[in-house]
């Protein structure tokens, strides 16, 4: 044996590299939140600041402590890639945007520990760990969770400063009702029950519908348009496929477009649909997560527009206003059978994986 | 004798002669042909089978074989791949450039040589010059046509290429023959040439030298059997002595294969002498797979290099084998794309080398177990053997006895 040969450990090739990581993938998709968490911001003052920034660090704080506990040996490494800072981040701006501390704390203790570390870790995870918080609290904090506060703007007059703002954030100060009010799904949900007829709830032009996104709702919700920008970044960097978003509008949009030309009396309008709740933020952002979802182009077809389907049917028939968060949590489990069935054909051999036919020769 | 290390990984060594020049460069006698394009394609096959040529492409598969099968399959068309299969290699588009004539008098042998009526040669579309030259020089050989191909890894794959050129997508387990084409590298055209024409044995061929870490990176003729070590130090060396040096590979960056060190020589499937600085190689613990789906869109061959590697990592070799492993062309596209850096062609090569060993050792049992068998059965054969004889004996004895008694008593039988 030449002892020269066991110098270096052979390594397969190839020997060069893209360049990507995990790291830079995580960044680049909290670069494309950060337009519409500044708009949350600048919509909901101080508390929506100190919600988004608790959760985050609660987020990174259960990781750590995960982590420190398994026996990880890189702790600084994994904790710093941006998985966990993405997933506090993704889970904040579903929050009502002045819910108080322990909001951020609890919801980062499910999302960390219960939606992702108990599988394992990044990569492991079934379920969307944000999407599990947000349902999680959603479930055992009805109150606080849809304590929904009118958008005031940092430089409204009533809006609260600094200081106010962090004792609503610790919650030494309630939400004065003044300015608490009710989703536009919301809204329109508990208007139909008492009967009311969707024009009378919403006037016939729809105009509370608006792109601007100055209505109440969660901290990162709102803003509609500047969602579907960071969307569109994230698509023309090569960050997400526009399957999965595509397929999650049109599942929302179809259903809601038949049913309201139908009875547009009782069924919210398509755009409606669209431009609420977590519709864009979820489309893009939450429906693509690559951990919980299918990794073909035409699974992900599947999934993203069943998400639709369900959201819608949720909004429409179910108990609550939104239902982007349970669609998504319910075709998380779906991923592993879709992609058991939907795989991409090998090339020279047919779906069902046997080779191709030789094609007959023309005489020569 | 000496002994090096092999060009190969596993840094295994094997026996070398030393040759020592002396200077003079001069050939012994060579047996030209005059007029080559009239020998039959036997003479031709024999000719480039005495020369030692095999694919210059990397596969190093034998040509003359290649060139007679192709001519008993019947194939009609002859793909000459052009298209440089690697970033950072350039040698066969040095060659179209500077070779263009004698490359395409290599095809217009090879097509004699397998019966094929045309030849396309496929040229990635980044290399223009290469494009013209090669153009040029097939002006007056209307069987030969120079088709550029889109600039797109792994287009120098024998499948993909064949793909584009002739829209037939080759079936998984078939040959290029079972289509009608057959395949060869310009750099093979050029040597089939010099040994049909010339009588020149492939002694030579032209090497990629390219990396960060390489003070002068280009091609050279090296004569086979050179010593990376002094391929190395006729170009100029390493930058800074070789600080910073961190992967020598043989070959190209996607599919070559990692050098312990320089003392390994140049062998006929040796494209390229790469050495590579960290940036390149981009080293570091992989991360865990965040199932982002790239390697998916990247695979070529449409394969799932990520359930692959989940099961190899399981020890599930069967079914990653059910899922398409023994499809995958070990190109490097998933690993390149791979945001986790999860080493996959490694897992793959691995698993392959895993179950060419099974085979093996089961081959070996299955043959031990014959064996053994033929043996039992040899065994029962003799006792079988062995007692009808005895049987037959009892039975003619018996036979005897009974014919020496006086005749039965009928009167006995009937009241029986
Ligand atoms: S190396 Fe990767 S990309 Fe290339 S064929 Fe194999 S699995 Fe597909
Ligand atoms: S590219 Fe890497 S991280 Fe992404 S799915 Fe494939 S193996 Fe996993």
């Amino acid at each position: 044996m030449n002892p020269l040969a066991l110098t270096d450990t052979p390594v397969a090739s190839p020997h060069a590299h893209g360049g990507g990581s995990v790291g830079r993938t995580m960044r680049r998709v909290q670069l494309a939140l950060v337009p519409a968490t500044l708009f949350g911001f600048w919509l909901y003052g101080w508390p929506a600041f100190f919600l988004w920034s608790a959760t985050i660090a609660a987020c990174l704080g259960w990781e750590a402590l995960c982590l420190r506990l398994a026996g990880a040996r890189a702790v600084r490494a994994t904790l710093w890639d941006g998985s966990a800072a993405l997933t506090g981040w993704l889970l904040a701006m579903t929050l009502p945007p002045w819910a108080p501390w322990w909001i951020a704390v609890v919801g980062g203790f499910v999302a960390i520990v219960i939606g992702k570390q108990v599988f394992g870790g990044l990569g492991q995870n079934v379920f969307n760990p944000a999407m599990v918080a947000r349902v999680a609290l959603l479930v055992s904090f009805p109150v606080p969770m849809t304590t929904w506060v009118q958008p005031l703007s940092v430089m409204h007059a009533a809006a609260p400063d600094l200081l106010e703002g962090l004792r609503i954030f610790l919650g030494l100060h309630p939400v004065p009702d003044a300015i608490t009010s009710a989703t536009l799904l919301g809204h329109a949900k508990t208007e139909l029950a008492r009967g009311v007829d969707l024009f009378a709830v919403m006037g016939q032009g729809g105009d509370l519908v608006s792109w601007t996104g100055l209505r109440p709702g969660s901290l990162g919700e709102s803003s509609t348009l500047l969602l579907a920008g960071g969307g569109l970044f994230l698509l023309l960097g090569g960050l997400i496929s526009w399957q999965v978003p595509v397929a999650v509008l049109a599942g929302l949009a179809v259903p809601a477009g038949i049913a309201h030309a139908i009875d547009p009396g009782h069924y919210l309008a398509p755009e409606v649909h669209l431009l609420s709740g977590a519709a864009m933020l979820g489309a893009f952002f939450i429906a693509t997560d690559y951990v919980s979802s299918p990794n073909t182009r035409a699974g992900q077809l599947i999934f993203g527009f069943a998400i639709g389907v369900l959201a819608w049917i949720i909004r429409s028939f179910g108990g609550y206003p939104e239902g982007v968060g349970f669609s998504v949590l319910l075709m998380n489990a779906m991923t592993p059978i879709i992609d058991r069935y939907v795989k991409p054909r090998i090339l020279g051999r047919d779906r069902r994986g046997r080779p191709l036919d030789i094609p007959a020769r023309e005489a020569s | 004798m000496t002994e090096i290390t092999a060009p190969h990984p596993s840094g295994l060594t094997l026996p070398a002669i030393v040759l020592s020049a002396d200077g003079e460069d001069a050939w012994g006698p060579l047996t030209p042909c005059d007029d080559p394009f009239a020998l039959d394609p036997d003479e031709i096959a024999r000719r480039v089978l005495d020369a030692g040529i095999v694919g210059l492409g990397g596969a190093a598969f034998p040509s003359a074989v290649k060139l007679g099968g192709a001519r008993k399959a019947g194939v009609h068309t002859l793909i000459i791949n052009g298209g440089e299969c690697e970033p950072y290699l350039s040698c066969d588009d040095r060659q179209m450039r500077d070779d263009a004539a004698q490359i395409v008098d290599g095809i217009v042998l090879m097509l004699r040589a397998t019966g094929a009526g045309t030849a396309r040669v496929g040229i990635e579309d980044n290399k223009p010059e290469a494009i013209a030259a090669m153009r040029a020089a097939a002006a007056v050989q209307p069987a030969v046509q120079v088709c550029p191909v889109p600039a797109r890894y792994p287009m120098g794959s024998e499948k993909q290429l064949i793909g584009v050129l002739t829209g037939i997508e080759m079936p998984a387990d078939g040959r290029p023959a079972d289509i009608g084409v057959v395949v060869h590298n310009v750099g093979t055209a050029r040597a089939v040439r010099a040994a049909v024409v010339e009588g020149k044995p492939l002694i030579a061929r032209l090497v990629t030298l390219n990396g960060n870490c390489m003070k002068a990176p280009g091609n050279i003729e090296v004569r086979l059997g050179t010593l990376a070590e002094a391929v190395i130090a006729f170009a100029g060396g390493l930058k800074g002595e070789g600080v910073g040096l961190a992967r020598r590979v043989l070959g190209g960056p996607m599919m070559g294969q990692q050098m312990p060190h320089w003392r390994v020589p140049v062998v006929k499937g040796t494209s390229g002498i790469l050495a590579l600085d960290a940036d390149e190689v981009a080293a570091q613990a992989p991360d865990p797979c965040i199932r982002c789906g790239s390697c998916v869109q990247a695979c070529p061959a449409g394969l799932l290099p990520l359930e692959m590697s989940a099961r190899i990592r399981n020890d599930a070799l069967a079914e990653a084998v059910d899922i398409g492993l023994k499809d995958c062309i070990a190109c490097g596209c998933c690993a390149f794309v791979c945001p986790s850096r999860i080493p996959l062609v490694q897992y793959f090569v691995h698993a392959k080398g895993e179950l060419a060993a099974q085979e093996r050792a089961r081959l070996r049992t299955d043959a031990t177990r014959k064996l053994a068998e033929q043996k039992r059965e040899r065994v029962e054969r003799d006792k079988r053997e062995k007692a009808e004889a005895a049987a037959r004996r009892k039975a003619e004895r018996e036979a005897r006895e009974a014919a020496a008694r006086p005749a039965a008593t009928p009167a006995e039988g009937v009241s029986a």
